[in-house]
């Protein structure tokens, strides 16, 4: 039953525990997400968000602290089997909660995912990356100044060039850690209604800081409080008060976090 | 305006007093402002002593075509001296080159891996090692150009002497490496952790996050160490006077002995009358190489601090 299930989820989640050397972040979270869907997550700050998505990816290898404990399956198949670590990342698009331009120009900076992946047609790039730069919303912005500093952004900018640059990876999986922290609420708006159009092409994991944008968003939202997962369920049943657990109604309700 | 009333008829507020603290402030203050502004004094100074002595020399008796042009140093000629430092800059030249083409892979690459690579304990064994290369006396690694290197080179190239280019490039390339390897590391240092996080959730290996981000961000501290480090290599002395075989001669290939600017003063210095052509003379090489390794030290500062404005 659960393996069936398993092998139509993108991602499946089994018993997941996070821990920095005493301290856990996360115990025993099981999740399935399916393909083509975006998924939310909301929680208070420590609620260990960010440590799962860095299971995910697999990038507690740069942590030497991170012990992951449990299972990631992704397709099917535990993450932490795969032999090379740099093409399951290379399927798994990231955008952080503060903007990283990195000190490229803006087209190398989009450029740089088909680059690592071995295209080196010019123009098959150049396609790449205006096709990146237009679903972020930042292509009619910078598209006369493709060769200047990608950090010299303004905040909003970079971190559309950021989920420009996720986009550049064609990933399966996008996963956006609390994007809007650092972007206007005009921007936000915008870059929202691109992920909306993405959903069609991959699946989106959102964890947010604001419990609406999981409402304007999410298929269906997870709680994570204290590094557990309290309640995962519809967006839309949770948001109308349709919970197990109180806790949940009353995070969503803003009484606390 | 009722704060009015807590101020005094003479216009200062209640507790304005001077008090120990405010005198211990200005006198540390004051100390500091002496200990900082001390650098700048001593190098006027230098500067000005280095001018006065070799001034007399470069404004009178000095051919300035004679001096940069002609590879005749003959200060003690009888019937006609001649001060030209073309073979001497050629020598130190072509050691320092040498010396970088040695020293400038071996420390980008010790760098990285030190910065990038090396974890935990490895990392701080290497950093301190490191370090003690650095603190190593410059007349030790001339004792070891003299009685190592110079044996090794005759018999691995078979040349009649091993007291040359090579000998004294290899030599300053050790001694330069360790402070071209701490700068650089700190240039890599310098790039922040977030690029690493976004390339590699990109996919990128670890040595492509190196060439494709961490490179081009910290190119302007691996140009400046490199800088330092020929500036370190230009102004040694004593290991190149011992390595070098100190003969003048424009240098055809890394096997022939050369004279070093520095090794000249050294070896002259100590012998030639006070307030001579030849002493003045040798304090104008001083004035030369105090102006090249000024404009290198002044070149690497601006190159570092456009890396701050950006």
């Amino acid at each position: 039953m659960n393996r069936t299930a398993s092998k139509n989820n993108k991602i499946s989640i089994r018993n997941l525990t996070i821990r920095y050397g005493n301290f856990t972040a996360l115990s025993e979270v099981s999740l399935d997400i399916p393909a083509n869907e975006v998924f939310g997550i909301i929680g208070p700050a420590n609620s260990g968000k960010t440590s799962f998505l860095n299971a995910l990816n697999r990038m507690d290898m740069m942590r030497t602290t991170m012990q992951v404990e449990g299972s990631v399956l992704f397709n099917g198949v535990d993450v932490r089997s795969w032999s090379n670590v740099y093409a399951l990342r290379s399927k798994i698009g990231v955008v952080f909660p503060l903007p990283v331009g990195l000190p490229l120009s803006i087209y190398d900076n989009v450029a740089l995912s088909p680059r690592l992946r071995g295209i080196a047609n010019k123009s098959q790039i150049d396609e790449i990356v205006e096709r990146s730069l237009r679903r972020a919303a930042l292509w009619d912005e910078v598209k006369d100044r493709l060769t200047s500093l990608g950090s010299l952004l303004s905040g909003g900018q970079q971190q559309r060039l950021t989920i420009a640059r996720a986009l550049s990876q064609d990933p399966e999986v996008l996963m956006l850690d609390e994007f809007s922290i650092a972007v206007d609420p005009v921007t936000t708006m915008r870059i929202e209604d691109v992920l909306k159009e993405l959903k069609q092409q991959m699946t989106v994991i959102l964890v947010t800081n604001l419990v609406q944008q999981a409402n304007r968003l999410a298929d269906r939202t997870a709680f994570f409080l204290d590094g557990r997962c309290v309640e995962v369920g519809e967006t839309r049943a949770l948001f109308a008060g349709k919970v197990t657990d109180q806790r949940t109604h009353d995070y969503i309700e803003g009484r606390f976090g | 305006m009722n704060t009015r009333s807590d101020l005094s008829p003479t216009g200062n507020a209640a507790g304005d007093i001077r008090n120990q603290d405010w005198y211990v402030d200005k006198f540390f203050q004051s100390a500091m402002f002496v200990c900082g502004i001390s650098a700048i004094v001593f190098v006027i100074g230098i500067f000005i002593f280095v001018f006065k002595e070799g001034a007399g020399f470069i404004i009178q008796q000095m051919d300035w075509a004679e001096f940069f042009l002609s590879p005749k140093w003959r200060p003690t000629s009888a019937t006609q001296a001649t001060y030209g430092t073309l073979a001497m800059v050629a020598g130190t030249a072509a050691v320092t080159v040498i010396s970088m083409a040695i020293a400038l892979p071996f420390s980008f690459g010790a760098a990285i891996y030190i910065a990038e690579f090396a974890q935990g304990r490895t990392r701080e064994w290497l950093k301190v090692i490191i370090e003690m290369l650095a603190a190593i006396p410059s007349v030790v690694w001339g004792f070891i150009g003299l009685m190592i290197m110079n044996p090794l080179i005759i018999e691995s190239f078979d040349v009649p002497i091993g007291l040359n280019v090579l000998n004294a490039g290899i030599i300053l390339g050790l001694m330069a490496a360790p402070i071209i390897t701490s700068i650089a590391e700190d240039a890599f240092k310098a790039v922040p952790d977030t690029y690493r996080e976004a390339a590699e959730a990109l996919g990128a290996t670890k040595w492509q996050v190196v060439y494709k981000v961490i490179l081009p961000a910290a190119k302007n501290g691996l140009l400046s160490a490199a800088l330092l480090g020929v500036g370190r290599a230009f102004g040694e002395t004593m290991a190149v006077l011992m390595a070098s075989g100190h003969a003048l001669t424009i240098p055809g290939s890394v096997f022939d002995s050369i004279r070093a600017l520095t090794a000249t003063i050294a070896a002259e210095l100590g012998e030639t009358p006070v307030g001579s052509d030849h002493y003045q003379a040798l304090f104008a090489i001083g004035i030369f190489l105090f102006t090249i390794t000024f404009i290198i030290n002044m070149t690497a500062d601006f190159i570092v601090r456009g890396i701050k404005n950006q």
